[in-house]
């Protein structure tokens, strides 16, 4: 079997065991990481809008997305016109003009923001979306990826994935264009926590 | 079969297109600088990525069994192949399995390596590359020249042109922006209407199971998430023993290949959707060969970010074409020899050992002191062409013996001094084809010393 041909050469060929570093931990102060985590966000090609309460929420969306004709939300706050517990086949989510997740944790360091997939209603939601935002709040930003992976478990969930901006390529001539085959934008909307 | 040199001088025949393909990589490379210098840990990051990648390659075996329990536990078929054909076979079998017509595929060098494309394409399945450049280079024929930017080496003209014969954009189009819209619309169709979905694997994680792949596009997700099949191609080199360890390598990659903090996906992949299936397989592919190589195992710590082509004097002039093989460039040069020391003897010299791969590999791979051991062995090995092994010959007699140096010096400034342009400059002097011989000194260093220090 190719499986005990591969780990029999493994065996055969590995050099002596070496010691597993562990890592240290390199944060800075934590004054810095709204600010940082800002920089980040916008030089990643989405933007940062500041609320204040849950209430503000349905209003911000229809300030975000006014041409949007379906939203699909995995917020109790926001309703949208998608019930996302009813989409069994994930290609129906196609025409969806704009989306609303929730992040678990933002990164300082590169903008990045944590969603599990219960975080984004459909796995698929926050990449065929034209347009997606993310609603964080900020007493949940780390400063940096170490930080991150200690807080979160990749696994709790069968699919998560850390999001830093919209969809982009450069792959003609490393001219940047925003929107490739993901969302077109992305808005982080910092909602400080009520409980 | 043509060498890495000559199609190096066809790349260079056009100058300017040259010249562009040289500043387009540098300015990577400079982006690449400016990341780095923002993480005042940078050196330790790069330390840590290669001890861990050390100690992984140590106890390989085990880690490799760790995931493939972790990831069954999680309900994913794991299955394992010794080469490329076996890992075709098994690809195509799930397919057929689940009648699978058309494939989406998001970047996967792994794939390019075992030819998985032309496999699936004579067995009557579609598969549509979905990374924009990949998409590209698929829609015009051709193998990446990068492993980050696939078509790096195409201007925006000729994919308008492209475009335009397959896609039916308008003639004449260059704007990126449009470009890029259009085939956005193009991939949507194929995303809703694939029955499976293939990724390349970045990161796969021992402790847990899962995998972790990055993209900047999105492509990987649309495709993962809306057909009900997935698979999943890593290289054995690819695990990882935990998701902290991601902490270090998130850091690492995306900086060093395109000079942004982080890719703008990086997607984790555990179990399978509801109703899906999701299938992994490990590969060797001769991997577990180098392993035994011991001073040139450490080029599997590779985590394909691509910094050593971008900051290549060698891979900017003469384009990822020249090296024939999926992964070009300086870890091309010292990955090619272990795959076959004859056919690519000559990418060990595609390098000035200039050292500047070596430093900007994230995972600190000694790649030009791996390029000059393998001269060392395809020279043993006798794979030496014979022009450059009678120069070694020549070059070995007369540096044995001093005063046959000191003659051939004189004779050397001499002639660069007295003779005509053609007697110094033909076909056989190999070096002064693309380069002007330097001016030769009054005096050499030995005669300067005995005139100036001895008599004193």
């Amino acid at each position: 079997m190719s499986k005990d041909e591969i780990i029999a050469a493994i065996r055969k060929n590995k050099p002596a065991e070496t010691a597993l570093p562990s890592i240290p931990a390199f944060t800075y102060a934590q004054g810095e990481l709204l600010p940082t985590f800002i920089t980040m966000v916008e030089a990643g090609g989405g933007r940062v809008i500041e609320a204040s309460s849950p209430d503000e929420l349905p209003a911000l969306a229809s300030t975000l997305f006014p041409d949007a004709e379906i939203i699909a939300s995995s917020l109790p706050e926001i309703k949208g016109n998608v019930r996302l517990s009813d989409i069994g086949q994930p290609q129906k989510l196609e025409p969806v003009d704009a989306a609303v997740i929730r992040g678990q944790l933002g990164v300082a360091e590169n903008g990045a923001i944590w969603a599990s997939e219960a975080d984004c209603g459909h796995r698929v939601l926050p990449f065929i979306t034209q347009h997606l935002a993310i609603v964080l709040a900020p007493e949940d930003l780390v400063c940096n990826m170490h930080e991150a992976y200690s807080r979160i478990q990749v696994n709790a969930t069968g699919f998560g994935l850390f999001i830093a901006g919209p969809s982009k390529t450069a792959d003609i001539e490393q001219s940047l264009v925003i929107g490739a085959q993901g969302a077109r934008s992305l808005a982080v909307i910092l909602l400080p926590r009520t409980d | 079969m043509k060498q890495h040199a000559d199609k190096a001088a066809d790349f260079l025949r056009n100058e300017a297109r040259a010249d562009w393909h040289d500043e387009a990589l540098w300015f990577v490379r400079a982006k690449r600088d400016k990341a780095t210098h923002g993480v005042p840990e940078w050196e330790t990051l790069r330390e840590l990525a290669s001890g861990i990648k050390e100690h992984t390659l140590s106890n390989l075996d085990g880690y490799l069994e760790q995931f493939e329990a972790n990831a069954r536990q999680n309900g994913v078929y794991v299955h394992w192949a010794s080469n490329a054909a076996e890992h075709n076979s098994i690809v195509h079998g799930i397919l057929i399995a689940h009648e699978v017509k058309r494939l989406v595929k998001s970047k996967s060098m792994l794939t390019e390596e075992c030819g998985l494309n032309e496999y699936l394409a004579e067995h009557g399945i579609e598969v549509v590359d979905t990374d924009l450049g990949e998409r590209i280079i698929q829609l015009k024929g051709e193998p990446p020249s990068h492993i980050v930017m696939p078509a790096i080496h195409l201007k925006k003209e000729e994919v308008g042109e492209l475009f335009h014969e397959k896609l039916q954009t308008e003639q004449g189009a260059s704007d990126p922006k449009y470009l890029t819209e259009a085939a956005r619309q193009h991939l949507r169709k194929k995303f809703l209407a694939a029955q499976a979905a293939l990724t390349g694997v970045n990161f796969a994680i021992a402790q847990t199971g899962g995998v972790v792949v990055c993209t900047n596009e999105g492509n990987a997700d649309m495709g993962v998430h809306l057909a009900p099949l997935q698979i999943h191609s890593m290289g054995i080199e690819k695990v990882i023993p935990r998701a902290e360890h991601l902490g270090v390598f998130t850091r690492l990659l995306a900086r060093s290949a395109t000079g942004q903090p982080i890719t703008i996906y990086t997607s984790h992949y555990h179990r399978p959707k509801a109703g899906g299936e999701m299938h992994i397989v490990i590969v060797d592919n001769g991997r577990s060969a180098q392993l035994g190589r011991q001073g040139y195992r450490n080029a599997l710590k590779c985590i394909r970010c691509g910094a050593c082509m971008n900051t290549c004097p060698i891979y900017r002039r003469s384009g990822g074409h020249s090296y024939g093989y999926t992964i070009p460039g300086p870890i091309g040069s010292i990955l090619t020899p272990g795959i076959s020391l004859e056919r690519y003897s000559n990418l060990p010299f595609a390098s000035t050992l200039c050292g500047s791969c070596s430093d900007v590999c994230p995972v600190k791979i000694n790649i030009h002191e791996q390029l000059y051991n393998w001269r060392q062995d395809i020279a043993k090995a006798g794979h030496l062409p014979v022009a450059k092994k009678q120069g070694m010959r020549w070059a070995g007699l007369v540096l044995a013996r001093p005063k046959w140096y000191g003659a051939f010096g004189k004779l050397a400034r001499w002639a660069i001094r007295r003779l005509p342009r053609f007697m110094l400059y033909n076909s056989l002097n190999l070096w002064g084809k693309g380069r002007d011989l330097p001016e030769p000194p009054e005096q050499s260093f030995k005669e300067w010393y005995h005139k100036n220090r001895i008599k004193k």
